[in-house]
Formats: C-alpha cells, sequence, structure tokens
C-alpha cells in the first residue's frame, strides 16, 4: 500500500521525480568516479552512460522509443530531458561564452560545420552503396542519417524514401551520437580538446547537438557553450543541403 | 531580482527560435536553422550590454546562470531517453556507417586541432566562469 502512494505521488509529480532521479545518478556516478577510477572517469561521462544504460533497459521494458521516459513513473525524464528544457539551457551556457574567443574562431568554425556534414554524408552513402542500398534516394537518405539523425528523416520524407531506410537512416544518427557521446571524454586528448576554437572545431565536425553536448560535457564543462553555439546550426545546414545539392549530387554520380 | 535573469534567458530563446523558423521558411527548409545558435548569440550581446550599461546586478545573472549549471544533469535526463533499442537494431548498416562518419570526422578534428597556432595559451580565464559549476 506504501509502494502503491509513492508510485501515485511519483507519478503525479513527474518532473520533479525526474530532478530527484537525476540529483541520484549523479551522485552516485561521482561516487563511481572517484572510488573506481580515481578521478580518471568523469563523472558526468559516468552519468551519462548510466543514462544511456536505463534508456535501453526502459526501451526493452515498454517496446517505446523514448527510453526511460516510457514508463509513467519516469514520464518527467522526458520534459527534463526534452528538447525545451536542453535547449533551454544549452542557451543558457552562452553566457559564459568570452565573445572574443568565439569571434576569433568563427571562420574555423564554419568550415568544420560545413565538412561535418559532406563527411559523414559521403562516409554513409558509401556504406549504404556497399551494402546494396545503390538507388540514389536510399544512399541520400542513410547518407544524411549520418549527418545526424533528424537530418536523415527529413531529407528521406523530402525524396521519398521507403519506411524501412527511413528507420535505418535514424538508427544510422543515433549509433552516431551515442557513439560521439562515449567516445568524446575517451578521445579527447587525441582530439586536441583544449581551447574554446577546438571545441568549436568539435562542434562543427561532430554535428548532432546531443552527442556534441554530452560528449563536451562529460570532457570539460567550460567548453560546452563553444562547441554548442556552432553545433546547433548542424541540423539546419543538413536539412538545407541532404535534399538538394547532396541528393543531386548522389544522383549525379550513381544515375 | 533572479526572475529578470530567467525572463532574459527565456526571451532570448523564444526570440532565437523565432528568428530559426523565420530563416528555414526563407531557404525553404521545413525545419529550424539554428535557432538555438541565434538564441545564444542573442544572450552573448544582451550580457555586453547590460554590463556596458551597468544594469546587470547579480542576482540577475544568477537567474541565467542556474539554469547553465543545470546544463549536465538535463543532459543525463536526455540521455535516459534515447532510442537505445532501435540504435542496436540498425544492424551493420548504421552502425559501419556511423563508425566510419565518427571516425572520418575525429581523425578531421584532429589534423584541424593540431594545426592551432600554439600561442602562449592563456589559462582559460575565468573571469567569465559560471559561479555555480564546481570545477572538479
Amino acid at each position: 500500500m506504501i509502494i502503491e502512494i509513492l508510485e501515485k505521488a511519483a507519478a503525479a509529480n513527474g518532473l520533479v521525480t525526474a530532478f530527484a532521479v537525476v540529483g541520484a545518478i549523479v551522485l552516485l556516478s561521482g561516487f563511481l568516479s572517484r572510488k573506481l577510477t580515481f578521478g580518471r572517469v568523469h563523472g558526468s561521462a559516468i552519468a551519462i552512460l548510466i543514462g544511456l544504460a536505463l534508456a535501453y533497459w526502459g526501451g526493452t521494458k515498454t517496446g517505446g522509443h523514448k527510453g526511460l521516459a516510457d514508463l509513467s513513473l519516469f514520464g518527467g525524464i522526458g520534459l527534463m530531458g526534452g528538447a525545451m528544457l536542453r535547449d533551454f539551457a544549452i542557451v543558457a551556457t552562452a553566457f559564459e561564452v568570452q565573445a572574443t574567443e568565439a569571434k576569433r574562431a568563427g571562420l574555423i568554425g564554419a568550415v568544420a560545420l560545413l565538412l561535418g556534414t559532406l563527411l559523414p554524408f559521403v562516409v554513409g552513402a558509401s556504406v549504404a552503396w556497399s551494402m546494396g542500398y545503390s538507388d540514389a534516394v536510399s544512399m541520400t537518405t542513410i547518407g544524411a542519417g549520418a549527418v545526424t539523425y533528424i537530418v536523415g528523416p527529413v531529407t528521406g520524407a523530402a525524396i521519398g524514401a521507403t519506411s524501412d531506410v527511413m528507420a535505418l537512416s535514424i538508427a544510422t544518427g543515433l549509433v552516431k551520437a551515442i557513439m560521439v557521446m562515449v567516445g568524446t571524454p575517451i578521445a579527447a586528448r587525441f582530439l586536441g580538446l583544449q581551447t574554446p576554437r577546438s571545441a568549436m572545431v568539435f562542434g562543427g565536425l561532430a554535428g548532432t547537438v546531443s552527442g556534441v553536448s554530452a560528449g563536451l560535457a562529460a570532457t570539460d564543462r567550460r567548453l560546452v557553450p563553444y562547441g554548442a553555439l556552432v553545433a546547433t546550426f548542424h541540423t539546419g545546414l543538413g536539412c538545407l543541403l541532404g535534399p538538394s545539392v547532396l541528393f543531386f549530387a548522389t544522383k549525379a554520380v550513381v544515375g | 531580482m533572479i526572475i529578470y535573469g530567467t525572463a532574459l534567458l527565456a526571451a532570448c530563446h523564444l526570440l532565437g527560435i523565432f528568428l530559426g523558423d523565420l530563416l528555414g521558411q526563407a531557404l525553404g527548409v521545413k525545419t529550424n536553422v539554428g535557432g538555438v545558435g541565434i538564441a545564444m548569440l542573442l544572450l552573448i550581446f544582451a550580457r555586453l550590454y547590460m554590463h556596458r550599461k551597468n544594469i546587470l546586478p547579480k542576482l540577475t545573472e544568477l537567474g541565467v546562470e542556474y539554469w547553465g549549471a543545470m546544463y549536465i544533469p538535463v543532459v543525463v535526463a536526455m540521455a535516459a531517453q534515447q532510442d537505445m533499442v532501435a540504435a542496436l537494431r540498425g544492424g551493420p548498416v548504421a552502425l559501419l556507417s556511423a563508425f566510419g562518419a565518427v571516425a572520418v570526422c575525429a581523425v578531421t578534428i584532429a589534423a584541424i586541432n593540431r594545426g592551432e597556432r600554439k600561442m602562449p595559451e592563456p589559462e582559460p580565464d575565468d573571469s567569465h566562469a559560471n559561479p555555480l559549476v564546481v570545477q572538479e
């Protein structure tokens, strides 16, 4: 009976429950970071991994698409980690940006952004071609998915891709976002992620706001606003180029 | 008052999203183009302007900084609602193209960042740092 009342209270106060649950995850990951890895793995990186593991658990349990947020008890996670609060918090980090640093890296950020759309697209489209998806529409859709998981379906819908190719394209973008989230803190030294400028290059090339924001958060919190500033243009640029320039170029190549 | 800061943040957010949607419409894409990035630029300019005019008291700043400090918890909640099952079910095409894209981009990032002129790097200046975020 007690459990039932407790569950009801938690479900009726979704966002508040989410604050408590996330607080507990962050506390636990800080403890694991200190005791198990002696501070070598950042607490935020562990917290994000725990989040992803819970998302997998929630997904297998409910068969839904929103991870832990599909369990009614944890519905508030959907609000707390949804696009609205995520973007609100990202914008707030701009308060810490030093305008001179951002200006100094403006041009290289734009170059990185363009490369960050072209390179993943070419790789994605080539892999699709080698796996037997050799028509221009499928290649473009899967290639666009390798840019971000929003560019994929937007492009696919615009050029008339089939639903299984769309699903594949979204999956490609999701896998990429998760790889960036988990891989960034591990590869931070190799990537040269130290300065605001390097974070802007990273934001442009790695794409996916979710991947960049989580990856930088787990590496160095101070670099977050610089990476996010560039990364937020990624989806827009991809949706602009995907169904137009990139599709026509693909069609010209494979016929 | 602390709400002034949060309201300033909200106003920049909304205006940025609005301008991003307008830009998307103008370019003929069915999506927002850089709305959040535009909002960030607006907030940077608002901060510079208000700072110069001396109308940015500490409490107003805190109204923004609280949300900046909530960033990592929000990202953890975001991770907890990713469609992990679909991502893992995508099979070899999804895995290979994602891995290839990440690998190529990682090498490019490393190449560009290695080329950065090594000027005596001023230790990240913490005058802008969020006082609510403890560096561990």
